[in-house]
């Protein structure tokens, strides 16, 4: 037996990644089913008006092709929204329904889907599908629409609206002297996962379906689904062991899970549609928002006031929202607040969450004020932050569970070298660049859901725990064994982790960093109802060495169940379970939130990011040589998962910042650099050097500690590399991605 | 997409191949005829597979330079040791190209007949007129951050993507062609063409003409030469605006100069009144700026890349600054020197 316990808090690698490395790891599109057909959708070429005809003719008659289903021909959808929004992620208000009636709403919508008998052959057949349309003019720039801006929508579930005005901030921004209001903006932003939207259907045989499909929740898509197509859900069983990266697009079912579904139930056969590369912009993306802030303060750096309005773009058929201004209020101590947050409609599809959503965007804009606060101040910008430090959530004046962020400001600072910053812009240079350090506050909520688990020794030793939540990249499948392995002190090699299946316990999606903490102590209480159910077994064997302990006396280590005063009396896993008559034991497990915890406590994370940039002073050229980033996000189950998704994380705010953008053509209302070629990301020679410290906290929101992390890292990132080159340029552009263009 | 496929033994049978079927192509390592393929803006009737060709050497000619076989790999050719001795500055801008897969998949003809990366000519459901003639252009008051800003014409403001070819323009290289018709030669300058009325033409090459290799003349500038690319990231982007430049001092003065411009124009841009504006003269800024003025004399933007004109200018004034001092820009260096 391994003395490498506990497996909860060291850097274990990835249980799954062999066989992620060696292409054993089955993904969506990967699901083989004899007599399977593929589909393949054919977009529409206007962003805004109606089909007036499809012509089929060419299509019909390519080869190899089955059917052409389109929205005249369609077996039929349920005329009302009601079945549409079994959907744990909707939004409010009318969601979209694939192949329903004539209407587009934005460019690359669905209009027909051919099915073929080879993927190459559908997507050939749809290439000679083609449409009259009576089009009008798009609007795709939210700019364009702010007129039409409104804030009387219904909110959406679970996205706190702002909170009331506190104060007043404007009578207070009016009366001082040292203030600023300013405009920010962020590119519009696509999640660009490796692995394509897809769904394997399979038919088996008496009406049962197996869908494969890429989900955050397999629950999600099951109960979408089921409502949709009337499918009675014990017929119904909905997979998805592995997902090739998400960031939040697979929260809610897309139009790939339905048309596949559609037509496996019309031609009763198994179906496999895996979407373009050019299909994943036609849904969910990071929603172009204007943002303004203003700050005042006084000499000392004391604000006096935040104001902070963003008006987001959404579609025309859903009020898709985000809490974007939300952090403004609780992130620094500040007595006048107005936050305001307005949608406006242009025609695109509904914006989704993306990593840190609302928190990305919102904290950005903040961060930025906050350091162009700190130059009118002449004040180092993290004498500022400490100057502003909260201590408790001003939204909810509420005590925060935990909070070392002061901590993490201290040691990024210190790790970066923070001291050796020359004040002045401009002031920093080695030879033809110049170098600018910026740094900046990241926040995130903590959250947690309720989610089941079970756990199931067998005689042999071997432990599996599952739960029906998803590994989206992020190392769940990892830290369910760790905390598995170490509540029976087994070999990790021993623990078998199964998520992803709907046959498993019940969990929702998986998104706002709540899975650790919620997977992770549901995982943890299947393990503990499984130690009762151990334990009833041995101290019922004859003449059990256990007879009267409790669960409070025994330890379970070693394979045997011991009493802690007296090792010598024990009884070994296997003898409990064989005393169960069975080869194995099972036991289920709950874990919800603790709601009174919840109502005295604000959770949060933090960062503390810190960014050294050098740029061409003539060319523009940016290159960012070194981050910091310090994360204090309670209980660090695994120092390399939880590492790597700060890594991703920065380097996606690094995107941010500099690179990424979802280009529109404003006439056509089209995206026009929807492919990994020009949608441009940070590539190797981008990334240099990130150093990630994580500081500890203590938290009590749940027992294992958990607060989750995979969000918090993109939060500061653009912001501390945005402040970083106005510091080595003194040029503040407002409006992400920096290029080249911007620094000229 | 249906389509036959053919693999050419000889190059006699290539020609034949396509010169007879309007709807043929070559392909070779296929990285950018697949994608148009996928994209639905090519869609040959029939592909010949020319990558069997005993067209893969290099080799010395009878005046000193090289010629460069039509299917050396873009890898082989900028770690080639002759080249990476004699012509640095073609080394250097095939190395700021694309990645290592697509360098080792590409090869030195399709270099020189990839596609433009216009946005629009990739998208078979909107207008384009080098994609079908006569529909129009949606990139003139578009998404135009990556289009020309020199010889663009009315119909068409593409560039032409290529770093390579930049530095063969800098260099004077010249093109060898075989077609049903025979073999001809031609010079670098009149191997790309702009777009004027006809933007779906690239080149000066007949349908089934091929491409057999590109000739170097006798090495010159390997010492005062750079290539200097820049773009949306610091690597694997296509250039906003690249310089090939290339001098020759004797004693302190420039004797020869050459300058190339990439991603400005519908082919490497280069303009001989400029470069013999260096002549005679000492490397000094204003010199510089002499030239890359008169390099970009008529210059005007789109709108999203007006920017172009003034980054071409310092990018110019930077790489001739490169090239005097014997610097070049080093492509695995992010550091612009
Ligand atoms: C993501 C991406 C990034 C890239 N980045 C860069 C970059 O930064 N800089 C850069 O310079 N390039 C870049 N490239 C382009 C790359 O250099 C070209 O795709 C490559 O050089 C084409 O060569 P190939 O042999 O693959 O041509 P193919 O794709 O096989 O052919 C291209 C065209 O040339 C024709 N053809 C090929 N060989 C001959 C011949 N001998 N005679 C006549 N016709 C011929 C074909 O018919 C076809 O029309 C990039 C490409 C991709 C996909
Ligand atoms: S610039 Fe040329 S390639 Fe681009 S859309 Fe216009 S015509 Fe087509």
């Amino acid at each position: 037996m391994s003395n490498v316990h506990p497996y909860v808090g060291r850097a274990h690698p990835r249980v799954d990644g062999a066989l992620k490395v060696t292409g054993r790891a089955k993904y969506a599109a990967e699901f083989f089913a004899d007599g399977m057909v593929y589909a393949a959708a054919v977009p529409s070429t206007i962003a805004k008006g109606r089909i007036v005809s499809i012509d089929l003719s060419t299509a019909k008659g390519a080869p190899g092709v089955i059917d052409i289903l389109t929205h005249e021909n369609r077996p039929e959808l349920p005329d009302s929204d009601k079945p549409y929004l079994n959907d744990m992620v909707a939004v409010p208000g009318s969601p979209f329904r694939p192949l329903y009636n004539d209407r587009i709403f934005y460019s690359g919508q669905a209009i027909a889907l051919v099915v073929a008998d080879t993927h190459e052959n559908a997507r050939h057949a749809a290439s000679l599908v083609t449409a009259t349309y009576e089009a009008k003019r798009p609007t795709v720039d939210v700019a364009e629409a702010r007129h039409e801006a409104y804030d009387t929508f219904e909110p959406r579930d679970g996205i706190p609206p702002p909170p009331p005005p506190r104060g007043d901030a404007e009578a207070t921004f009016k009366g001082s002297d040292i203030k600023l209001s300013e405009s920010y903006r962020v590119a519009p932003e696509h999640h660009n996962p490796m692995e394509l939207m897809a769904t394997t259907v399979v038919w088996e045989g008496d009406g049962a379906l197996t869908i494969h499909t890429k989900t955050q929740g397999v629950n999600n898509p099951k109960m979408y689904i089921c409502a949709v197509l009337g499918l009675d859900p014990d017929k119904v069983r909905v997979t998805s062991p592995f997902v090739g990266g998400a960031f939040g697009m697979a929260l809610r079912p897309h139009y790939d899970l339905l048309l596949a579904t559609m037509a496996a139930l019309k031609h009763e056969r198994s179906v496999r549609l895996v979407l373009t590369r050019g299909q994943m912009y036609t849904m969910g993306w990071r929603p172009d928002t204007l943002q303004t802030v203003s700050l005042s303060a006084q000499d000392d750096g004391t604000l006096t006031s935040i104001a902070h309005h963003a008006i987001q773009a959404t579609s025309r058929y859903e009020d898709y929202q985000e809490p974007t201004v939300n952090w403004s209020g609780l992130l620094y101590a500040c007595p006048n607040v107005t936050l305001k947050y307005e949608l406006a409609k242009i025609d695109v599809s509904t914006p989704s969450d993306m990593r840190a959503p609302g928190a990305a965007l919102g904290l950005y804009a903040l961060e930025v004020a906050m350091d162009e606060m700190s130059y009118r101040l002449g004040m180092n910008p993290l004498e500022l932050r400490l100057k502003n430090y909260a201590e408790k959530d001003q939204n909810d004046d509420k005590p925060f569970s935990s909070k070392e962020l002061k901590a993490a400001y201290e040691k990024g600072a210190e790790r970066f070298g923070w001291s050796n910053r020359s004040p002045e812009p401009r002031s920093m240079r080695d030879g033809k660049e110049l170098v600018g350090l910026g740094m900046a506050t990241g926040c995130w909520e903590a959250m947690m859901m309720p989610h089941s688990a079970c756990a199931t020794l067998s005689a042999d030793g071997k432990l599996k725990v599952a739960c029906g939540t998803a590994d989206i990249g992020t190392g769940t499948y990892t830290i369910l064994a760790q905390i598995a392995a170490d509540a029976f002190d087994l070999d990790i090699e021993d623990v078998t982790t199964e998520v992803g299946d709907t046959d498993l316990p019940m969990a929702p999606p998986e998104g706002g960093s709540w899975g650790a903490a919620s997977a992770g102590n549901a995982v943890r209480v299947a393990c503990a109802e499984l130690k009762k159910e151990l334990l009833t077994l041995a101290r019922g064997i004859d003449d059990s060495p256990l007879a009267n302990a409790s669960l409070d006396h025994v330890a379970f280590s070693n394979g045997r169940i011991s009493l802690v005063s007296d090792g010598e009396r024990s009884v070994s896993y296997a003898d409990a379970i064989a005393a169960s008559g069975g080869g194995e034991v099972k036991a289920e497990g709950s874990f919800a939130p603790d709601e009174e915890f919840a109502e005295k406590f604000a959770a949060f994370t933090h960062s503390a990011v810190f960014a050294e940039v050098r740029v061409d002073e003539q060319l523009g050229v940016v290159r960012v040589t070194h981050i910091v980033s310090a994360i204090a996000a309670g209980k660090i189950l695994n120092l390399a998962t939880a590492r790597s998704q700060i890594l991703g994380g920065v380097v996606m705010g690094m995107g941010m910042a500099l690179h990424e953008e979802t280009m529109w053509d404003k006439t056509l209302g089209r995206v026009v650099n929807a492919n990994l070629g020009e949608y441009h990301m940070p590539a190797h020679a981008d990334v240099q050097n990130i150093d990630v410290i994580f500081v500890e906290e203590d938290d009590k929101a749940n027992p294992l500690g958990i607060k989750g992390l995979g969000e918090i890292g993109i939060v500061g990132a653009a912001a501390a590399i945005a402040n970083a080159v106005f510091h080595a340029t003194g040029k503040r552009v407002r409006e992400l991605p920096i290029t080249i263009d911007k620094l000229l | 997409m249906n389509f036959s496929y053919t693999r050419a033994t000889t190059v006699g049978d290539a020609i034949q191949a396509v010169a007879g079927d309007p709807q043929a192509r070559f392909i070779a390592g296929g990285t950018n005829l697949v994608d148009l393929m996928k994209y639905d803006v090519e869609r040959p009737g029939r592909l010949v597979d020319i990558t069997r060709l005993p067209l893969k050497a290099i080799e010395q000619t009878a005046d000193g330079g090289l010629k460069i076989g039509a299917l050396v790999p873009n890898s082989d050719l900028a770690y080639d040791a002759r080249i990476e001795r004699d012509y640095p500055l073609l080394a250097s801008a095939i190395l700021a190209g694309a990645s290592a897969q697509l360098r080792n998949a590409a090869t030195t003809g399709g270099n020189l007949l990839q596609r433009t990366r216009c946005y629009y000519f990739y998208d078979a459901g909107v207008p384009c007129n080098k994609r079908e003639p006569g529909s129009g252009c949606p990139a003139k008051t578009g998404v135009n951050r990556i289009h020309a800003i020199l010889g663009a014409s009315d119909a068409c403001i593409a560039t032409h993507p290529s770093d390579m070819c930049v530095a063969l323009a800098a260099l004077g290289a010249t093109v060898h062609v075989e077609g049903p018709d025979g073999a001809r030669v031609i010079a670098f300058e009149d191997f790309h063409r702009l777009p004027g009325d006809t933007p779906e033409k690239d080149n000066t090459l007949a349908h089934g003409e091929m491409v057999t290799a590109v000739e170097l003349p006798a090495p010159r500038f390997g010492q005062n030469h750079t290539y200097l690319k820049l773009r949306d990231r610091l690597s694997y982007a296509f250039a906003l605006v690249s310089v090939a430049a290339a001098i020759e001092l004797d004693g302190d003065v420039v004797s020869e100069a050459r300058i190339a411009l990439g991603g400005v124009a519908h082919k490497p841009w280069r303009v001989p009144e400029a470069e013999a504006l260096l002549k005679g003269k000492l490397p000094s800024s204003g010199a510089f700026e002499e030239a890359a003025d008169r390099l970009l004399k008529g210059a005007v933007g789109h709108g999203e890349n007006d920017f172009k004109i003034e980054l071409a200018r310092r990018a110019v004034v930077r790489a001739l600054s490169q090239a005097a001092a014997g610097t070049p820009q080093v492509q695995s260096n992010k550091i612009v020197n």
